[in-house]
């Protein structure tokens, strides 16, 4: 019997795999297709202090072997979150994740500090990192020092483990990584998507409305993959990874470069299925590559 | 619901220049298939699925109709499939055309270009509960004009082409003073020619289907959005769509 479990600050899975955060909204609409229980936990879209409306469209394009997005933070606030989704996740046994954001320094204080008026988030996600906002996101998340103050702001604010969510778009992520670990971060999750864009060739102009979009998909998973073997010999909080995952011999990759866990993104628009059907996989994964268990994987894969 | 299907293709042709029509077999999506939707569907070596209207329905032979033009590497991968071919499909997705108007007698459908197919579904749904059905379909010249015939079938149908090489030359709404009275329209098409119909015919109750780059299809990754006139903010093409009432979104 292989044994899925992860056991995670302020998470106890029952397996390792979870939707990423804005590639599964609050849930509702897979609930449609599975039973979220089977998933390990489930990282919900991103929270602001009040309703954001987003980017105008088109907010996606396609790439080789990926997609492009601007979506623009798009969420009906944190207050109604807390009153309309989160609820509904709770009618489900699976952790949940709440990936906080803001353009102010209050501004993800004040999320942070929301979330702890319910007792059905077990976690959150501290989203520095959004390539796709005019003000805040990302200029957290390439900034050390800002990383750093956003992230002690956010541990003092709330009671729930926070999990910093670094971007892939810096010189140094080791660096960010030991920065946002002294100031408190109980796990990371990495990474975000890659800034990129697409020209249109009939309109002679970038295709998406934002101009520039977040690379996602198995094009960035090699990138992902280094980043998390560079930075777990770094630190010794657990990681959360993602970046192009779309069978369990990837979630297996991941674990190898260590990760204690991974998030799907992308890969749910292409299959709905594809979170279920990797939690099947899994095991036999596992097996075939000579390991009993999900925790065992972790770091493995580390020239020693 | 939206269901993750396959489907088996049973037929592909070229019907107008770069106008493919693909007969897919699939018993659960043609026996919920309603107006105005589509499907969602997978195309070999892409990321992103692509959003295609119902055509047509065949609930005798459990099949539907799609329609799509040649414009790119994906519209270029789908149409290379062959008869016999499984293709992944999520259906049906979103919400369809009203079609619970007692009151009407006449409906007018006002499709342009690789707009028209989803109203050909419709107007074969309204032909059989005996509504009157007025259609005007703009396309950009004769070589790309498809359905003329199945549309004639349905009622009286006017043709335009932009260069005037078929029909009347000009827009569709150069020929909306011609059409006699009607109770409610329906249209789809290019959001230029949605934005003049939608204008024109501002006083007259109506329906217009869009149509956006889309990630997940089914309403959690808010891609595909158009915003409201009213407080609602964005909606979602692919789940509170495509079909809207008309004057509801800002287009």
């Amino acid at each position: 019997m292989i044994d899925l479990s992860v056991k995670l600050p302020g998470l106890q899975l029952k397996n390792p795999i979870m939707p990423a955060s804005g590639c599964f909204g609050f849930g509702r609409e897979y609930s449609e297709f599975y039973d979220l229980s089977k998933l390990g936990a489930v990282m919900m879209k991103a929270a602001t202090g009040s309703k954001r409306p987003g980017n105008a469209t088109p907010r996606v394009a396609e790439t080789s072997c990926g997609m492009l997005n601007a979506i623009g933070l798009q969420n009906p606030g944190v207050e109604k979150i807390i009153e309309t989704e989160v609820p509904f996740l709770a009618s489900y046994d699976v952790g949940v994740i709440a990936n906080i954001a803001g353009s102010t320094i209050e501004e993800y204080e004040a999320v942070a500090r929301a979330f702890n008026k319910t007792d059905d988030v077990h976690a959150l996600e501290l989203n520095i990192s959004c390539p796709n906002v005019k003000e805040g996101g990302i200029q957290f998340g390439t900034d050390v020092a800002m990383a750093q103050r956003v992230t002690e702001i956010v541990k003092q604010a709330s009671r729930l483990p926070v999990y910093v969510k670094l971007s892939p778009n810096v010189t140094d992520v080791v660096k960010m990584a030991k920065a946002v670990e002294t100031a408190g971060a109980d796990g990371l999750s990495m990474i975000n998507t890659l800034t990129g864009m697409q020209i249109d060739l009939r309109r002679r102009r970038p295709l998406i409305a934002n101009q520039t979009g977040g690379l996602s998909g198995p094009a960035i998973k090699p990138i992902a993959i280094r980043m998390i073997y560079e930075v777990k010999q770094h630190v010794s909080i657990p990681i959360i990874g993602m970046g192009g995952i779309t069978n369990a011999e990837d979630v297996l990759e991941f674990l190898l470069a260590g990760a204690s866990a991974v998030a799907v993104g992308t890969a749910n628009f292409q299959n709905p299925f594809v979170c279920p059907e990797i939690i099947d996989e899994l095991p036999h994964v596992l097996q075939k590559y000579g390991f009993q268990s999900v925790q065992e994987a972790v770091g493995k894969g580390i020239a020693r | 619901m939206v269901k993750k299907q396959f489907v088996t293709v049973k037929s592909v042709s070229t019907i107008a220049r770069d106008t493919i029509e693909m007969v897919l077999e699939n018993e659960y999506i043609s026996n919920h298939a309603l107006p105005g939707q589509f499907v969602h569907v997978l195309v070999p070596s892409h990321t992103l699925r692509r959003p295609i209207s119902i055509a047509n329905v065949d609930q005798k032979n459990n099949t539907i109709t799609i329609l799509f033009k040649v414009i790119g590497s994906g519209t270029e991968a789908l149409a290379t499939h062959q008869p016999g071919d499984t293709v992944d499909v999520l259906a049906p997705c979103g919400n369809g055309f009203n079609l619970q108007l007692n009151d009407m007698q006449t409906a007018l459908l006002i499709g342009g270009g690789i707009g028209v197919p989803p109203l050909y579904y419709l107007g074969k749904a309204l032909a059989e509960k005996e509504i009157n059905v007025i259609s005007i379909l703009g396309f950009q010249s004769a070589d790309h004009i498809f359905y003329e015939e199945e549309f004639l079938a349905l009622g009286e149908t006017y043709i335009t082409t932009d260069d005037g090489s078929y029909g009347h030359r000009g827009f569709v709404t150069d020929v909306l003073h011609e059409v006699g009275p009607f109770d409610q329209f329906y249209s789809c098409g290019p959001t230029p020619m949605l934005q003049a119909v939608t204008n024109k015919l501002k006083d007259k109750r109506g329906y217009i289907s869009l149509e956006e780059r889309m990630g997940c299809g089914v309403g959690a990754c808010f891609a595909c959005v158009i915003p409201t006139n009213d407080d609602r903010g964005y909606q979602k093409i692919c789940k509170d769509g495509p079909v809207f009432k008309a004057g509801e979104v800002v287009l």
